[in-house]
């Protein structure tokens, strides 16, 4: 019933170009990052404005973001803004689904984190002669990302495990891509992606126990 | 100098501040006593401009408060206002809540702004938290941050909003002491509060807010021994 004979030395030796592509999974998810946490700060501060307009396409973004598939974003950004004759190569296409659906995300846990810092505090600050922007970036900014760190590891972990659909666009040099070029190759399915994901969770797990580190180094109060 | 002229002040219907007139002069400690919703505070946080006015003016030495164009950052860095709620900035340390300003406000260089803060903190009884986090504070050291990293700006003047009213009683005591010494110094002051006591030994003038008026205004003696206004007086037999 059962006569699958596992052949992992091959699968091993590939390991050097699998970390390789492992290290292209990871540049996509920090940028996705980094980019998805500047636009939903940005996000987050336009769904309280006093403009309508402003809060119209906050909440456009973020509802599309969280309400479709990551899949679709990614999709769209690659054949659906190549049909509009924006061509984006894959990795890009990739990144700027990722970021997109990072920054609805975001956006919705940045709104929840502004609202736990006291409207006392931007009060304090511009009484001391701050202008509004400083306050915010100053005193507000600093301690709503102390009380949205966990969730944004969570969305970094889920930004790493996103990348892997950047196979659907025809990216063969993260993880997934250079993972599914052995496969079609070999056939060695099986071998192949339990290393993958393998290295899946050992990159998923390091990122979770480095924002533990973050955290406790910059949050000692 | 602070001249406050017929200011009118609501929220929507609501009128918290009703064509209340007085100055205070440089050098000069006037506190303000009241019932609450009587506009005391409120008042305070229109003198620096947190609070818009629906009528009258306020000068800040010449200055008009309300008036477009005025820069609000500039003229609040010489008034330096202390809460009821500390507001402390809990992700600062002592050191740095006092800093914090000195340099991004005021521009000073970090060993500058460090110089002035500790000298501050020394002067409220700090000088031994400088690392701390305010989270480790008791309410009464937070206040006297508060009261240290408003004056580090060398403001000319200072207002304080209740600042004990959120303080265990026996806390009270050290906050008031370190304000009592700012008076001592010549600081104009402008304290709400609820401490008849502080208000009767510090102040220069007193005076009495009921339902958004100021009732009457004078010497202690006369506020507390001889109030003229039968509020005052219901007022004042009720507190003691």
């Amino acid at each position: 019933m059962f006569n699958y004979t596992f052949h992992w030395r091959p699968a091993l030796n590939a390991l050097p170009q699998m970390l390789e592509g492992a290290v292209v999974t990871l540049q996509i998810a920090v940028l996705s990052m980094i980019i998805g946490i500047a636009i939903g700060v940005v996000l987050a501060v336009m769904q309280g404005s006093r403009f309508r307009v402003f809060r119209g396409i906050a909440s456009a973004w973020v509802e599309v973001a969280r309400n479709t598939p990551a899949l679709f974003q990614i999709y769209m950004a690659y054949f659906g803004l190549g049909q509009l004759g924006i061509h984006l190569d894959s990795f890009v296409a990739l990144l700027a689904g990722i970021t997109f659906n990072n920054a609805g995300y975001l956006a919705e846990t940045f709104r929840g984190g502004l609202r736990a810092v006291p409207r006392t505090q931007v009060r304090a600050a511009r009484s001391l002669g701050f202008g509004a922007f400083d306050a915010f970036r100053l005193i507000v900014m600093p301690q709503m990302f102390r009380a949205v760190f966990h969730p944004m590891t969570n969305q970094m972990v889920w930004a790493i495990l996103m990348t892997s659909l950047g196979v659907i666009v025809g990216l063969n040099t993260d993880l997934t891509g250079v993972t599914q070029e052995l496969n079609v190759r070999t056939f060695r399915t099986f071998e192949y992606f339990a290393i993958a994901a393998v290295l899946y969770y050992i990159i998923a797990k390091i990122v979770t126990l480095g924002a533990r580190g973050i955290a406790w180094r910059l949050f000692k109060y | 100098m602070i001249e406050i002229e017929h200011v009118h002040k609501s929220f929507g219907s609501l009128k918290v501040l009703d064509d209340v007139s007085l100055t205070v002069n440089t050098g000069e400690v006037l506190s303000i006593i009241g019932g609450s919703g009587s506009g005391k505070s409120t008042l305070l946080m229109c003198i620096n401009g947190l609070e818009p006015i629906q009528g009258g003016r306020i000068l800040i030495d010449g200055t008009e408060v309300h008036a477009k164009g005025t820069d609000l950052n500039a003229l609040r860095r010489n008034i330096g206002i202390v809460f009821q709620q500390w507001n402390a900035f809990p992700h600062l340390t002592v050191l740095e809540n006092v800093t914090l300003a000195l340099r991004k406000v005021l521009k000073k260089s970090r060993s500058e702004a460090e110089d002035i803060a500790v000298k501050q903190l020394k002067h409220v009884g700090l000088g031994d938290k400088l690392t701390t986090y305010p989270g480790k504070l008791s309410g009464g050291q937070q206040q006297r941050m508060a009261i240290a990293r408003a004056l580090a700006m060398s403001p000319r003047y200072m207002l304080f909003d209740e600042v004990t009213s959120a303080l265990d009683p026996q806390l009270v005591g050290e906050v008031l002491d370190t304000m009592r010494l700012l008076a001592e110094e010549g600081m104009t002051m402008i304290v709400v509060t609820h401490e008849m006591q502080f208000a009767r030994e510090v102040s220069d003038r007193v005076a009495f807010f009921n339902q958004g008026k100021m009732e009457e205004i004078g010497p202690p003696e006369q506020i507390f021994d001889a109030p003229h206004s039968d509020n005052t007086k219901k007022f004042l037999a009720n507190v003691r």
